[in-house]
C-alpha cells in the first residue's frame, strides 16, 4: 500500500528523522496560514499525489511569502497532474503540503528495502539522490552503498558508520547520517515496510541533513496488525474499478486493451493475457477471483470487467481443480444473466467436472462460445474479434 | 522415484481443525497420502476421521513419526507454525497459507538456515508425487506419474500445465509449487539440484513469473550444473511495471523483474523458453521425443 509523502514524512518525524517545518493543506486559505507560520522564508508548495515526477509536471512551486503560497496551492489544487509515473490521465491534486524552503548544498539518497534472494532488509545509500536511483544502480552501481542486516542481530552501529564513512562523510556528518539511518530502519521494521525511502536526503548549507522527500510502501500482508496505518489508504489514489474490485476481494487490474479477462489465480491470468496478445489481441485487464473461484466471486467479477467500456469481448479461462465446473457454470451463467451482457464471450472450463459444466453453458440458452483448452479458447478471442 | 515426497511420508497437518484444513486433510486421505496426525493448540486428544490430533508438533511427531507437515494456518500465525515445525524436526514443511507478512517470512528463513528442515511455499499449492503423496490444494486426478518435474512460483498456471502434460500420456515425477511470495523456502535452483539428482526425473518444467531475480539465478545454475532439458514458460510479458500482479512476489520493480529479462536469461543458459503458455505440453513432447530417438 501507497501512502503521501506528508504522511510519510509525519511518519519519519516521529521516528527522528529531520523533516522541513510545514503542514498539509486542503484549500488555498490553509496553505496560507501554514505558509504564514513558516515564516519569511522560500516556501515550497507541492502537489501531494501517489506518483512521482511531479516537479517536472508543474506540481511543485517555490514561492516567498505566504500570500504567493496561496495563489501557487490555488493553482495546483483541482489540477490533473501528468507525471512519467501517472500515465496520460494524469492525477487529480487534492491536497498539498506546504515547507520551509531549503538552502541545498548536496542531495544523497537513502532507503531501505527487501533483499528477495538474501531474504533480509538491505539499506542502500548514494551521493548521487534526487535522480532514480534504479538509473544510478543500472549505470553506475559503484555509487550506491548497500548493507544487508542480519535478521538474527538486526541493524548495528558500525554498518551506519560503514555506509557513512564509505560515501565519504565528515566524521560530523556520519554522526548525523547514523541516526537518520537508524530512524529509517525502525520505521521500516516497526511499521512492516516493503519500502522505505528518503530521495532526496539532503545536505543543507548549515550543515544539516534534512528528508525533502520520503516515501514509504506497506506491506499488505502486514497492515492487519497496523489497523492505524491502514486509515492511511487513499482511495482517490486508486482507479475506482479497482477500489471496487478489492471490496469482493478480486485483484483487478485495468489495462488498456479490448478483451476482458476473468481467471483464476494470478499465474494463470497472467498467461492469459499473455495468450491474449500472441494471438494479436489486446488484454483489457488483469482479473484474478482467486484460485478457488467461489460463484459470488465470478458473478462480482463480471459486474466489474462490464463496467470498463472498453470491453469489447470477454475471455473467462478458468481450472477447476478442486472447485466443480458445474458450480461454477452454474454462477457464469447467473452472472451473464444479472449483469446484461451484450459483447461475445469465450469460455473456457476445465477440471473436476467438466462436462456437466459445459453442458450447463452449453445449455442455457445464452451466447457463450465454449473453447477446449487453452489454445482453442486464445483461438476463439481471435476470431470473434474479427467479427 | 520422486524428490521429497513419497509414498514413506508421514504428514501431520497443522491446522487440521479449521475449514480449509479439514478439506483438504480429507482430500490428501483420499489420494492416498498417510495423514498421521493433526496440530490443534487446545484440540489435543480428539479424532478427525480417525486422525489423532495433538497440540503442539512436537508432540505429534514423538507419537506418529511424521516427517513432513502441510501449514494451513491463517498467516498471523502462519510464521510461527513453520517455526514450531521446524523445532519439532519435521523434514519437509509445506506452507499453503498466503499473506504472511513479509518480515515475518524474513525471521523465519534466518532460523532455517544452518537447519535440516525444507521449506515449500509459503503461498503454494503444495507438492504432489503422483501416485505416491500429495502435501496441498492441487486436483490429485490431473496428475500421472511419470519422468517430468515441475517447480512453478503459480497455482493454476501449474494445473494448467500439468494437465497438458498428462493429456498428451507425460506424466510427472514430482511437482513443486515454490510459493508466489517475495521471500519463500527452496527456490528454483534448490529443486532443479534434487531433479537433476532423481533418477527418474528425465526433463523440467520451470514456470516462472515476473518479479525478483529467481529465474535468472536459476539459469547461472543450468549452464554450469543441469544436464537434463528443462523447458520454461514465464508469465506476465504483458504485466505493466509497478504493479502488483496478484502474488506478492510478481511486481515489476524500479525495471527490474520483467519476463523478458528472465526469458532471456534463461533462454541463454540454454532453456526451451516457450512464449504461449498453450504450448508448453506439446513442446515438451517435441523435448521427449528428440532425446529418446
Amino acid at each position: 500500500m501507497k501512502i503521501h509523502e506528508y504522511q510519510a514524512k509525519e511518519i519519519l518525524k516521529s521516528y527522528g528523522v529531520p523533516v522541513p517545518k510545514g503542514g498539509v493543506a486542503e484549500t488555498p486559505e490553509e496553505a496560507r496560514r501554514i505558509a504564514e507560520g513558516i515564516g519569511e522564508k522560500a516556501i515550497v508548495v507541492k502537489a501531494q499525489i501517489h506518483a512521482g515526477g511531479r516537479g517536472k509536471g508543474g506540481g511543485v512551486k517555490i514561492v516567498t511569502h505566504p500570500k504567493e503560497a496561496e495563489k501557487a496551492a490555488k493553482e495546483i489544487i483541482g489540477m490533473t497532474l501528468v507525471t512519467h509515473q501517472t500515465g496520460p490521465a494524469g492525477r487529480l491534486v487534492r491536497k498539498v503540503l506546504i515547507e520551509e524552503g531549503m538552502e541545498i548544498q548536496e542531495e544523497l539518497y537513502l532507503g531501505v528495502v527487501i533483499d528477495r534472494s538474501k531474504a533480509c532488509p538491505v539499506i542502500m545509500a548514494s551521493r548521487e539522490g534526487g535522480v532514480e536511483i534504479e538509473k544510478v544502480a543500472a549505470e553506475s552501481p559503484e555509487k550506491i552503498v548497500k548493507e544487508w542486516v542480519d535478521p538474527s542481530v538486526g541493524l548495528k552501529p558500525f554498518q551506519a558508520n560503514k555506509i557513512g564513512y564509505e560515501l565519504g562523510l565528515e566524521p560530523a556528518q556520519v554522526g548525523k547520517m547514523r541516526n537518520i539511518i537508524f530512524g529509517l530502519y525502525k520505521a521500516f521494521c516497526e511499521k512492516d515496510c516493503l519500502l522505505a525511502e528518503v530521495n532526496p536526503l539532503v545536505l543543507t548549507k548549515g550543515g544539516e541533513f534534512i528528508a525533502l522527500d520520503a516515501k514509504i510502501n506497506f506491506d499488505d500482508n502486514g497492515l492487519f496488525r497496523h489497523k492505524e496505518m491502514a486509515a492511511l489508504r487513499d482511495l482517490n489514489e486508486e482507479a475506482p474499478l479497482e477500489v471496487e474490485a478489492s471490496k469482493y476481494n478480486l485483484n483487478y487490474i485495468k489495462l488498456d486493451g479490448n478483451v476482458g479477462c476473468m481467471v483464476n489465480g494470478a499465474g494463470l491470468a497472467m498467461a492469459t493475457m499473455d495468450i491474449i496478445k500472441v494471438v494479436g489481441a489486446e488484454p483489457a485487464n488483469f482479473l484474478d477471483v482467486g484460485g478457488g473461484a467461489t460463484v459470488e466471486m465470478v458473478k462480482n467479477g463480471f459486474k466489474i470487467l462490464m463496467s470498463d467500456p472498453g470491453v469489447r469481448m470477454v475471455f473467462i479461462n478458468i481450472f477447476g481443480g478442486i472447485l466443480r465446473c458445474d458450480t461454477l457454470a452454474k454462477g457464469v451463467t447467473e452472472a451473464v444473466r444479472e449483469v446484461k451482457v451484450n459483447v461475445p464471450i469465450v469460455v473456457r472450463l476445465e477440471g473436476t467436472n467438466v462436462e456437466e459444466g459445459r453442458k450447463i453453458l452449453n445449455e442455457s440458452g445464452l451466447n457463450f462460445t465454449v473453447a477446449i483448452g487453452m489454445k482453442d479458447g486464445a483461438e476463439k478471442v481471435a476470431e470473434a474479434l474479427k467479427r | 522415484m520422486s524428490i521429497l515426497v513419497d509414498e514413506k511420508t508421514r504428514v501431520v497437518v497443522q491446522g487440521i481443525t479449521g475449514n480449509e484444513g479439514l478439506f483438504h486433510t480429507r482430500q490428501m486421505v483420499e489420494y492416498g497420502t498417510k495423514v498421521v496426525a493433526g496440530v490443534t493448540p487446545g484440540k489435543g486428544g480428539q479424532k478427525i476421521d480417525g486422525i489423532p490430533v495433538f497440540n503442539t508438533v512436537s508432540e505429534a511427531v514423538k507419537n506418529t513419526n511424521a516427517n513432513a507437515s502441510a501449514i494451513f494456518v491463517p498467516p498471523a500465525f502462519a510464521g510461527d507454525a513453520i517455526l514450531e515445525a521446524s523445532n519439532a524436526g519435521i523434514s519437509i514443511i509445506v506452507c499453503l497459507t498466503e499473506g504472511i507478512p513479509t518480515l515475518d517470512m524474513v525471521t523465519v528463513r534466518e532460523y532455517l538456515k544452518g537447519k535440516e528442515s525444507k521449506l515449500i511455499g509459503p503461498n503454494t499449492p503444495g507438492i504432489i508425487s503422483p501416485g505416491k503423496c500429495k502435501i496441498g490444494v492441487m486436483a490429485g486426478y490431473i496428475h500421472k506419474l511419470g519422468t517430468i518435474g515441475i517447480i512453478s512460483r503459480s497455482g493454476t498456471l501449474t494445473y494448467e500445465v500439468v494437465d497438458q502434460l498428462t493429456k498428451k500420456g507425460i506424466g510427472q515425477s514430482t511437482c513443486v509449487g515454490i510459493g508466489g511470495d517475495q521471500i519463500i523456502g527452496l527456490n528454483f535452483v534448490d529443486l532443479l539440484a534434487l531433479f537433476e539428482k532423481d533418477s527418474n526425473t528425465e526433463a523440467v518444467i520451470m514456470i516462472g513469473e515476473i518479479g525478483g531475480t529467481a529465474e535468472e539465478e536459476a539459469a547461472q545454475f543450468i549452464e554450469k550444473r543441469v544436464h537434463k532439458p528443462v523447458l520454461a514458460f514465464i508469465a506476465g510479458l504483458t504485466a505493466p511495471p509497478g504493479r502488483r500482479m496478484g502474488h506478492a512476489g510478481a511486481i515489476i520493480a524500479g525495471g527490474k523483474g520483467t519476463a523478458k529479462e528472465k526469458m532471456e536469461a534463461l533462454g541463454k543458459a540454454g532453456v526451451k523458453v516457450v512464449r504461449n503458455p498453450a504450448l508448453v505440453g506439446e513442446e515438451m513432447e517435441t523435448i521427449l521425443k528428440g532425446k529418446r530417438s
